[in-house]
């Protein structure tokens, strides 16, 4: 979002919540001058914590330096420094902290924690043009559909168990899928899915506003064991089923709240077929639909740096004594002076 | 479906749209399932069909719980449309937060009583929120939607759906929701003893550490 207001300071934000390191930084004025980020791929498996730290232990200063490359700034033109305090892989987590509470006395400057969840929404609202939308945050991590009232981000809907992301990641791990830089696991399943014809039938589980996808994890992976259907089959049908799910109980938020915007943001927001779910509930309700662009969609430094700004200059600080990690921070303990 | 005039929309819900409507001389309700063109016919009819089914199914059993519930008047499964009676009353939803302190905790203690007798019934209703009680102007709270509800006994059905009224009050009446929950568990305490609702209680707390819902543990 090119703007005309001068950028008056710049505050640099370290994403590092789980197998993404990224540095990005923003100015004032709301312009991202860099969006630098690492991806850690495990050989095998899913995330290992203790691997993923190491990784973004490894690779901090070339992200760094290609974040302040980009940007053309200096370490000594930066205002504050922001991080991903949570919630997420403590590991991970503690690397990045540790990357910014040394950069912070360093340079002197100050230092706020982010909350990683509140990350993804403001991106979102800042690259849309969102103003108040109920958002749908769905990624490896986090399921949950949350907007604005009394003072924070409420939570109205959300996962009992698995996020969303991980229900998509687990299945294709277990389909024989592998996961190459720049092709996600769930970009995977969306390809096949789109060649899958005939509905397998998995279970679909709605509780109130919230949602179980555990069930669907196995079911959909033991369809395939069975050998009987298609991979094709199974990955459209595992989309099908999940994100009907995911769009009923947002569906039901918005009934509820009446906004008047839907926004769509983390990982799981790239996702063709979820956008097109989401943009007909958005249009029977005379809401507007709003989805992340791509490249905010996963983790990454921008948004940090991003909230960082908004939580800066609304007067919120972190002093290092305070730094620690918070692993399980839910998104409605946030306080989120900049909106009223 | 004779004898039926469909009157002016009640509410749009996301799952359904409810209409008032006259039926043999009676003032009804009618709920429409209408098709959500977002998924696939065949799991939209699938859906549709089981919720239709199983909802006056679950009304009855409430009924015999001792729960009040709308009468059925009737089912048309392949429409997806039930149509029942009308309640004259408000939701608890919209008047929840404006009682005074004494009352609100008493409305809440009838509310986990209703609760608990569901429970021992063997029936979770599935989506208890304040919107789903209407309380008569006699005081009687009646419960509705059991549409996400089933014959379920087991425990972890019973700690999801305390926890799923608990997140409602977090969410729409955040200023009293820990007082109200509170209440809730007394009403229900009353019908389950102390002993069925501790177990219940751990089960939510186990429901809790499972997912994103514990409160922050700060780690060195």
């Amino acid at each position: 979002m090119a703007s005309k207001t001068p950028r008056e300071g710049y505050c640099l934000g370290i994403e590092s919540t789980a197998d993404d390191f990224g540095v990005g930084i923003a100015a004032f004025n709301g312009e991202i001058l860099a969006n630098a980020v690492s991806g850690y791929v495990p050989e095998q498996g899913g995330i290992h914590p203790r691997e993923a730290a190491r990784h973004h232990a490894e690779v901090a200063d070339q992200v760094l330096a290609e974040a302040f490359a980009k940007a053309q700034l200096k370490p000594k033109d930066l205002s504050v420094i922001a991080f991903s305090q949570g919630p997420g892989l403590g590991p991970s987590l503690r690397t990045g902290a540790t990357v910014a509470r040394a950069l912070a006395s360093y340079l002197n400057l100050p230092l706020v924690g982010v909350n990683h969840s509140v990350g993804h929404i403001e991106i979102g609202k800042l690259q849309t043009g969102a103003k108040d939308p109920l958002t749908l945050y769905v990624s490896g991590g986090n399921t949950m559909v949350t907007a604005f009232a009394a003072e924070r981000y409420r939570v109205f809907g959300e996962t009992l168990d698995i996020a969303l992301g991980n229900c998509l990641d687990v299945f294709a791990r277990e389909a024989g899928l592998k996961q190459r830089k720049g092709l996600p696991l769930g970009a995977a399943v969306e390809k096949l899915a789109l060649e899958g014809k005939t509905l397998v039938a998995l279970p679909y589980v709605v509780k109130g506003m919230d949602l179980s996808l555990s069930g669907l994890l196995t079911s959909a992976t033991a369809a395939l064991q069975k050998g009987t259907n298609r991979l094709e089959d199974v990955c459209f049908s595992l989309q099908e089923n999940a994100f009907s799910m995911v769009t009923e109980v947002t569906e039901r938020a918005l009934a509820h709240t009446e906004k008047r915007e839907v926004l769509l943001t983390g990982g799981v927001a790239a996702n063709r077929r979820l956008q097109a779910m989401l943009s007909v509930i958005a249009r029977e309700h005379d809401a507007e639909f709003k989805v992340v662009p791509k490249q905010y969609a996963s983790d990454n430094g921008a948004m940090i740096a991003w909230t960082g700004v908004l939580a800066f200059t609304h007067g919120l600080r972190t002093p290092v004594e305070e730094s620690v990690v918070r692993v399980r921070w839910r998104v409605d303990k946030v306080e989120v002076p900049w909106i009223t | 479906m004779d004898n039926l005039t469909r009157g002016t929309l009640l509410k749009k819900g996301a799952e359904a749209s409810l209409y008032l409507a006259e039926w043999h001389g009676r003032r009804a309700v009618i709920k429409m399932r209408l098709p959500k063109t977002y998924r696939p016919t065949q799991l939209d009819q699938q859906i549709r069909r089981q919720r239709t089914v199983r909802e006056p199914q679950l009304m009855h059993e409430a009924k015999l719980a001792g729960v009040s519930t709308p009468l059925i008047y009737l089912v048309d499964v392949a429409n997806a449309v039930i149509v029942m009676e009308y309640l004259d009353g408000k939701q608890v939803k919209q008047v929840l937060d404006n009682l005074p302190p004494e009352e609100r905790r008493d409305l809440c203690v009838v509310i986990g009583g209703l609760i608990g007798k569901l429970h021992v019934h063997g029936v979770v209703h599935g989506d208890l929120t304040t919107s789903n009680m209407i309380l008569a102007s006699n005081g009687k709270v009646s419960l509705v939607d059991f549409g996400l509800g089933e014959k379920n006994t087991e425990l972890e059905a019973q700690g999801v759906d305390l926890h799923l009224l608990k997140r409602a009050l977090q969410s729409t009446h955040f200023q009293n929701a820990n007082a109200c929950f509170t209440a809730v568990l007394e009403g229900y305490r009353q019908v389950l003893g102390s002993e069925g609702t501790e177990r219940v209680l751990e089960k939510i707390r186990e429901i809790e550490r499972r997912g994103r819902y514990i409160a922050d543990r700060q780690q060195p």
